[in-house]
């Protein structure tokens, strides 16, 4: 049933081979999409631009101010000497964080009254407004509690907070975005890669006249298709390798699971993409045509659909049953879970078994779309 | 079971062009059987049929005793086919396509090494395994995708348009390799639009607008397909000359050949009619005699007659 797959496989190797520039781009095309992405992508908020209005310009305000600017969160670019300045610093974009402190800042804080201060955030980013609403309220409670504490100790007596919270972070203890979005990263490329591959492969036969040699020939449907991808799929793989590198040995990215179980699922997958494509090349009746819609179905999906930048959970219910189609949303779950909480089949073994399923009724759907026949 | 094909009835609608219209012929083992018509007569539609790449709309046929509607898979086994394509890859070596097909054919593995060699001989590309198809010439290109769609012996072969687009000279060397798969016993249909390819085929069926409207060997078509004698006319303006003969009520058909008129008569003395007519409207015949037609000549022939048919019986 598979003594012509051998042929098909070679045919298609040597095509490559003879490609030296289209193998290279394979090779290349992983990594510059993943250094790209690894530098521009990123939802880490810090550095943000702060300037200040010291109107108090006193030891206490100053060491408010350092507060904010000693941990890395808070640039400050500017110290105002008018609160005229205020509307044009945020208007422009100079500072997207606007401390204005009284000028009696230091004397209400010597007297123990409540000292007001003035906070201005830039909201256009609301991602962006709300992590840096954060950092200052955190900020601001560590400082009125070694506010509260020095008070009490001067009073002779020990402040005992009532609850001491111990937070642990698992899995991405820095909470570094680009932990999460490497595995992401990896999931898209790879989708995106592995259709518009094999979108050429049926295409091109019929655009070379070939394929009626192979249509008249007694070779059978599932070798010529399996012979189609299977080399592809090789290829990819050493993608998957050579970018999971990257993204753990240049990015940083944890890798706490098993190779084995990575490799594993990502042939699976792999296998899946690669069929996108060949079922896109039997219906088109051009290259062109082949390698658009290739494009279209996988890379929007994969990027929107998928997890990779938007949570599921938050879309409305009719996008989030597409999902469930989405080979990418299950190979992105299963990789995130090896790169960031070592997990294996034990836990991933739904979404595993999920991307198997596709990948076969994918692979199946392209061998039955194919006609061994001339329209 | 003496014929290699049979074709009864068969029928090729695309919507509602008909490109096969109800055809029936048989080819016998080892026969040369050509296809002769012009572009979109429906030649490639009936091969296509026959080799199991396009359902009837109707019809039947056997190819090796086996149905083209339901046994396409095991013809599949037993034809060579090549396209006017010439279907072979150009990216790869000429060893590489051999190797290939040969592959995808299951030829047994001891004589797959001597099958090769005898490829490479005769398409003339001896120490050239290596080179890439794509530098080679078209004549030798044909050869070696001739020699790719054989790798497996087939009984039967079918050539569509194998000679387009090549020099005179690789023509008739191509039609030495047919002439030798005949010998071999194998059965060939071949379509062509070239008369003198048509002219070496064992029998061959005229086939226009779908409809086959002749069949037999060039011989037997050129000696009873045209009722009466063919005149080649030379005269001092043939143009002229042609709207003349063309209203004599004796001439049953004439048309433009080269330089000259043939026109069909029934009788040797319908001639001195056609030299008067010229003569009166001051037209000089230079020469006129008696010729065998040619196959282009019944081809003619027969169409515009078809198509007289055609018209009268006010289809």
């Amino acid at each position: 049933m598979i003594r012509r797959l051998w042929p098909i496989i070679r045919k298609e190797f040597l095509h490559l081979l003879r490609d030296p520039r289209s193998l290279l781009l394979m090779f290349l095309l992983p990594v510059f999409m993943l250094i790209l992405f690894g530098y521009a992508v990123s939802f880490d908020v810090k550095n943000i631009p702060l300037a200040v209005y010291d109107q108090d310009n006193s030891t206490a305000s100053r060491a408010f101010i350092e507060r904010f600017t000693r941990n890395g969160y808070f640039n400050l670019v500017e110290k105002m000497r008018s609160d005229n300045d205020i509307p044009d610093r945020l208007d422009s974009g100079k500072a997207r964080v606007i401390l204005n402190i009284p000028d009696d800042f230091s004397k209400r804080l010597q007297a123990q009254e409540t000292a007001k201060i003035q906070i201005l955030v830039d909201g256009s980013d609301p991602n962006w407004a709300s992590s840096a609403l954060a950092y200052i309220n955190s900020i601001l409670q560590t400082y009125q509690q070694d506010r509260i504490r020095a008070v009490f100790i001067k009073r002779g007596s020990l402040l005992t907070l009532p609850i001491d919270l111990i937070t642990r972070i698992w899995y991405n203890e820095t909470l570094r975005s680009l932990n999460f979005f490497i595995p992401g990263l990896i999931c898209v490329i790879l989708m995106q890669m592995s259709a518009t591959l094999t979108s050429l492969t049926i295409v091109s036969e019929k655009e070379q006249g070939t394929m009626e040699a192979l249509v008249v020939s007694p070779i059978r449907k599932n070798e010529l298709m399996l012979g189609k991808v299977l080399p592809y799929v090789i290829i990819a793989f050493l993608d998957v390798i050579l970018v999971t590198g990257i993204g753990v040995f240049w990015f940083g990215v944890p890798f706490k699971g098993s190779v084995v179980f990575l490799l594993f699922s990502s042939f699976v997958f792999l296998l899946g993409a690669m069929s996108i494509g060949v079922l896109v090349s039997t219906n088109a009746r051009s290259s062109q045509e082949a390698i658009q819609v290739a494009l279209l179905t996988t890379m929007l999906p994969a990027i929107l659909l998928s997890g990779f930048v938007f949570p599921i959970e938050n879309m409305p219910l009719i996008l989030q049953a597409i999902t469930y189609v989405l080979p990418a949303r299950y190979f992105l779950t299963i990789l995130r879970g090896i790169f960031l909480k070592g997990i294996g089949l034990a836990y991933l073994w739904p979404e595993f078994s999920a991307l198997l399923i596709l990948s076969f009724l994918i692979l199946f759907a392209s061998v039955r779309r194919f006609k061994k026949r001339i329209e | 079971m003496t014929n290699s094909i049979e074709v009864k009835n068969l029928v090729k609608k695309f919507g509602k062009f008909t490109a096969v219209d109800n055809i029936s012929f048989n080819v016998s083992k080892g026969e040369v059987f050509g296809f002769l018509g012009p572009n979109g007569a429906g030649k490639t539609t009936t091969i296509r049929m026959l080799c199991g790449l396009m359902d009837p709309t109707a019809g039947e046929g056997l190819v090796g005793g086996y149905s083209i509607s339901r046994q396409g898979e095991e013809i599949k086994q037993n034809i060579g086919y090549m396209s006017q394509k010439f279907s072979l890859y150009e990216d790869l070596t000429v060893g590489e396509n051999i190797d290939f097909y040969q592959g995808i054919y299951q030829t047994p593995k001891e004589g797959r090494r001597s099958k090769k060699e005898e490829i490479i001989e005769r398409s003339e590309l001896f120490g050239k395994e290596n080179e890439l198809t794509a530098n080679l010439a078209g004549s030798v290109k044909q050869h070696l995708a001739l020699g790719c769609a054989l790798v497996h012996e087939p009984k039967i072969v079918f050539l569509d348009e194998p000679t387009a687009g090549v020099d005179p000279l690789s023509r008739h060397k191509f039609w030495g390799v047919i002439k030798d798969l005949s010998r071999l016993g194998i059965t060939t249909l071949v379509t062509t639009h070239y008369m003198d390819e048509a002219e070496r085929c064992d029998r061959i069926a005229l086939i226009n607008d779908g409809i086959i409207i002749a069949i037999g060997s060039p011989a037997e078509l050129k000696s009873s397909s045209m009722k009466g004698l063919l005149f080649e006319i030379e005269c001092s303006n043939v143009m002229a000359g042609l709207e003349v003969i063309k209203n004599l009520p004796v001439v049953i058909d004439v048309t433009l050949y080269g330089l000259f008129l043939h026109a069909v008569v029934n009788k040797m003395e319908d001639l001195d009619q056609i030299k008067s007519a010229l003569s009166q409207k001051g037209i000089e015949v230079k020469r006129a005699e008696k010729i065998v037609p040619s196959l282009e000549d019944v081809f003619v022939f027969l169409v515009e007659k078809e198509n007289r048919d055609k018209i009268r019986s006010g289809r």
